[in-house]
């Protein structure tokens, strides 16, 4: 089968400033793909060139087998973008910015007020579908904004940074709504800065770095790479007071016991499997200095 | 929650012939209706300057009372200015919002968005010169002129509000944000009051007597005076229709290349 999305060699700069530098992966056909990444790492930028909103200076991209520098025209039906600014009209109702997407996607008038009403059930947004959208909350915004995207079921979807700025709620409802939506064959690419959102959302993930992919594989193979789990000794205040890596078998588990046993430290212990920050944390030059704090941390 | 067919994905055809214009029209349209305030100070101000002019500075200037027929037609360009010079807001706004980039990634010209704004600022300023004309008529304002003479005028009018309208279209696409968009414009506006348009040029100093006769506005007022009032129209209307047509080829190249290098 085709793939959903092929990049090979892609490289853009801005003036002196190297944005990518020779991006090469590929998404599979009804694949939820993350790209994850620090701020700067090149996210935007990649999703741009996918969408055909900027050109890049090296390599190729074919999105839905078609190369998106030669024929962006035919990319563009085949696709929608939900980007980092939450693109709906203010002025307009919910209602009447999807009747204006239908329009504008080649529906006719009725068939545009039809799929409008569906999208609007879908998107649990019909109680207000008749009021301005500067009324919105911030979670309904998204809502909206990624029903506009489904006017015309894309075959891929691309998600710039899909729930920043959204609360712990809004995010996770969101979560579920674009979970549905891959089920129903659309290809989902999306960028986050989230570890948890790529996580929680993608079969595959892509940690971008300095405008390169760093590491690519599921979430449980990307941990796997910075090795095993680590044992951890919590004083009786649920301090951390010591941790000691393991490979896992009985014998590993009980050399690290030992070593936690000389330390003379009373406590509870416990076995962490490494989570994603980790791998993040190991693989990005975010690592050298302070880290990234994910959404649940900084609420925590 | 049934309803939903999100099915098979499709693919979206292009848009034919001007849907998108129409669709965008229609929005910037909608846009114009619900922002009140904007549209009522649209019409207020002009009609409050030209009773302000009428019967506060209109006595000082022409004591004879006719000074309602020599300043009309300023007034309407004024009008005109104020008009059009939202559209620059409205441009600088699209273009901020991320809404542009949805219609960048889908099959269809987005600079058709710019269209919309400059077709729905049109009507909408043809609406408040209509308002304008008709106080004009309420405090005494009496044009000489026959049907055809209105008619001329008021293609003068619309090419004028056309030309000034793509202007201020181009700025928006220039300015970086909706605020600043609205002071380049405040400058735009000064231009009539350096014009025939509120007293003759040759009251003026000479220095600005220069000025004065040689900027566009003086010939496109001097145009509407000439139509309105069976005046002989000599080479101004030539020098009218030049100008516009410069400011406006100007505006759209300036227009297309900004908006190009905005959206790439």
């Amino acid at each position: 089968m085709q793939p959903a999305i092929a990049v090979t060699g892609l490289g853009k700069a801005f003036g002196r400033q190297s944005v990518l530098a020779d991006l090469d992966f590929t998404v599979a056909a009804g694949e939820v793909f993350a790209l994850l990444g620090p701020n700067g790492a090149g996210k935007t930028t990649t999703i741009n060139i996918l969408t055909t909103l900027t050109l890049p200076d090296r390599g190729t991209a074919m999105v839905a087998g078609i190369d998106v520098v030669r024929d962006p025209e035919r990319v563009k039906q085949r696709i929608s973008l939900t980007g980092q600014s939450v693109a709906v009209d203010d002025v307009l109702t919910g209602a009447e910015n999807l009747i204006m997407l239908g329009r504008l996607s080649g529906l006719s008038s009725s068939a545009s007020r039809g799929r409008a009403g569906e999208l609007l059930d879908r998107f649990d947004l019909t109680d207000a579908a008749d009021k301005r959208v500067g009324a919105y909350s911030g979670g309904m915004r998204r809502r909206l904004d990624l029903a506009l995207s489904f006017v015309v079921t894309p075959e891929i979807l691309f998600l710039d940074e899909p729930t920043t700025g959204l609360d712990t709620r809004s995010r996770r409802e969101l979560w579920d709504t674009i979970r549905s939506l891959a089920q129903s064959g659309t290809t989902v690419f999306l960028t986050t800065q989230y570890l948890e959102e790529a996580d929680q959302l993608a079969d595959r993930i892509a940690v971008l770095d300095g405008g390169r992919v760093v590491a690519i594989g599921t979430a449980a193979e990307l941990k796997a790479r910075i090795g095993g789990d680590t044992v951890e000794l919590h004083d009786p205040h649920g301090d951390l007071f010591a941790e000691v890596p393991t490979d896992g078998t009985v014998n590993g588990l009980r050399g690290a016991l030992d070593v936690l046993d000389e330390s003379g430290a009373e406590g509870v212990v416990t076995l962490r499997r490494p989570s994603l920050d980790d791998v993040f944390l190991a693989l990005t030059s975010a690592g050298g200095g302070p880290a990234e704090p994910s959404p649940l941390k900084e609420i925590a | 929650m049934t309803t939903f067919a999100p099915a098979v994905p499709g693919i979206r055809p292009r848009v034919s012939g001007l849907t998108a214009e129409s669709v965008f029209v229609r929005r910037s349209l909608r846009h114009s209706l619900r922002d009140g305030e904007s549209l009522l100070m649209a019409i207020l101000l002009p009609v409050m300057l030209m009773l302000l002019f009428t019967f506060v500075f209109g006595g000082a200037i022409d004591p004879s009372g006719s000074y309602v027929d020599y300043v009309v037609p300023g007034i309407i360009l004024l009008c005109a200015g104020f008009g059009a010079a939202s559209t620059a807001v409205y441009v600088a706004g699209d273009m901020k919002a991320g809404i542009i980039d949805r219609f960048r990634t889908m099959p269809l010209r987005a600079s058709a968005v710019l269209t919309g704004h400059v077709v729905a600022s049109l009507l909408r300023n043809l609406l408040a010169t209509g308002v304008v004309i008709g106080v004009a008529l309420l405090v005494g304002f009496r044009p000489t002129a026959d049907v055809w003479g209105w008619i001329a005028a008021i293609a003068m009018i619309a090419a004028y509000i056309l030309t000034i309208t793509y202007l201020f279209a181009a700025i928006g696409l220039a300015a970086g944000s909706p605020e600043a968009a609205n002071g380049y414009g405040f400058i735009i506006l000064f231009v009539p009051y350096l014009s025939s348009a509120f007293v003759p040029v040759d009251t003026m100093p000479t220095w600005l007597q220069w000025i004065a006769e040689n900027q566009p506005v003086t010939p496109i007022i001097e145009t509407i005076r000439g139509l309105l009032f069976g005046l002989p129209l000599g080479s101004q209307a030539w020098w009218a229709l030049g100008w516009c047509l410069a400011i406006l080829a100007f505006s759209v190249v300036w227009g297309a290349w900004l908006f190009r290098r905005k959206t790439t």
